[in-house]
């Protein structure tokens, strides 16, 4: 406990409202879904590692969906992974976020423009609360990345529809970071994955 | 060790003169163009005759030329023992580009022949296992060839930017 240690002796009492003590608990123990995908998935281990430690945010990493609060998307996403994405997604218990780290799986990156096989961001198969700009953005901005996500958990409210909205943080870099909540933005809209044959239907509609 | 020349006259003795054709003073090494239907027995008689031994499949890749408009799989074999090279081709029209596996002989073919498969639509008659290797199963088009053109969305995705 450090700090608090053997300050509680006289049970003392800590005022604080509920929603605050939660959010500061749920904050407190991020555990992150390893979705290491291409090179951003070095600077994550990286980031994990003694030298910027993870850890210390109480953010460990968990290979079962099912065990993850937050899904770091860290690389280039396939069309092929964006179906598994999508699924891994919907196996995550709520509250659930996502964190798209690096520029491939922010808007396609350097695969943009020919690159075929490559979903041109993973905000059109899953909702994304923080964006980390680089390619691959150094341990530092990843850690940025969660300090966003901790403001973000912080503002959120027990009961729904009172207190702040889910908010989406763009962070640009420098100064101009962006904050604005569901209503403002349509990323939250995702794309349907559907099923060949649906696929199939819809093209013969001509849609 | 036997340079292309001598291994083209061995295998002109062998199956005849008028199936092979061999191409030099090209930029690249020379190579020996091979029938589609033959490519199996001249295969298995390049691996296994005395002498010449090429028991490595260093690569087998796909090609498309699209002024010729044909399919083309070019074979690049190596002798661990003999230490000579030597390079195939098959070309194959376009519109019905199939040719015999080789899967058999090398397994190196076996993910090779998938991913020419994959990449060029050729397809391995006798291949055990004649998936996509790279794109998914409902993939449509084959994107290495010169006129491939992107399908606009894939299970609801959209591809472009």
């Amino acid at each position: 406990m450090g700090l608090l240690d053997k300050k509680f002796q006289d049970s003392n009492i800590i005022i604080v409202s509920l929603e605050k003590a939660l959010n500061w608990a749920r904050k407190s123990s991020i555990w992150y879904m390893q979705f290491g995908l291409a090179c951003c998935a070095i600077e994550m281990m990286a980031t994990a590692a003694s030298r910027y430690d993870f850890d210390r945010f109480g953010i460990i990493p968990r290979s079962s969906p099912r065990q993850a609060d937050v899904m770091i998307v860290a690389g280039t996403v396939t069309l092929k992974m964006a179906t598994r994405i999508k699924r891994l997604y919907e196996q995550m218990a709520e509250p659930r976020y996502v964190i798209s780290m690096g520029s491939c799986s922010n808007c396609g990156g350097p695969y943009w423009e020919h690159g075929y096989h490559v979903l041109k961001g993973v905000d059109r198969v899953v909702p994304v609360d923080v964006y980390v700009p680089g390619c691959p953005p150094r341990p530092e901005a990843l850690l940025q990345g969660f300090l966003h996500l901790h403001d973000k958990i912080m503002k959120e409210s027990l009961v729904e529809g009172i207190g702040s909205k889910p908010v989406v943080i763009h962070d640009k870099g420098g100064d101009d970071i962006q904050v604005k909540s569901a209503e403002e933005t349509d990323e939250h809209k995702t794309a349907q994955i559907e099923f060949p044959q649906q696929d199939v239907a819809r093209k013969k509609e001509g849609a | 060790m036997k340079t292309a020349e001598e291994l083209h006259r061995i295998l002109a003795e062998k199956f005849g003169e008028e199936l092979f054709e061999l191409k030099q003073d090209e930029p690249a090494a020379p190579w020996i163009i091979v029938k589609a239907e033959q490519i199996r027995e001249v295969s298995k008689f390049l691996r296994d005759e005395p002498g010449l031994r090429f028991d490595s499949l260093m690569c087998l890749s796909g090609v498309h030329y699209p002024k010729e408009n044909a399919l083309g799989v070019t074979y690049h074999l190596f002798s661990t023992s003999e230490k000579h090279k030597l390079t195939l081709k098959v070309i194959m029209p376009e519109e019905d580009a199939h040719l015999p596996t080789v899967e058999q002989i090398w397994k190196t073919a076996d993910w090779h022949e998938r991913e020419a498969y994959d990449m060029f639509g050729i397809r391995f008659d006798g291949h055990p296992d004649p998936r996509r290797i790279l794109c998914p199963d409902d993939w449509e088009g084959y994107p290495l060839r010169k006129d491939y053109r992107v399908q606009e969305f894939y299970r609801g995705m959209k591809v472009e930017y």
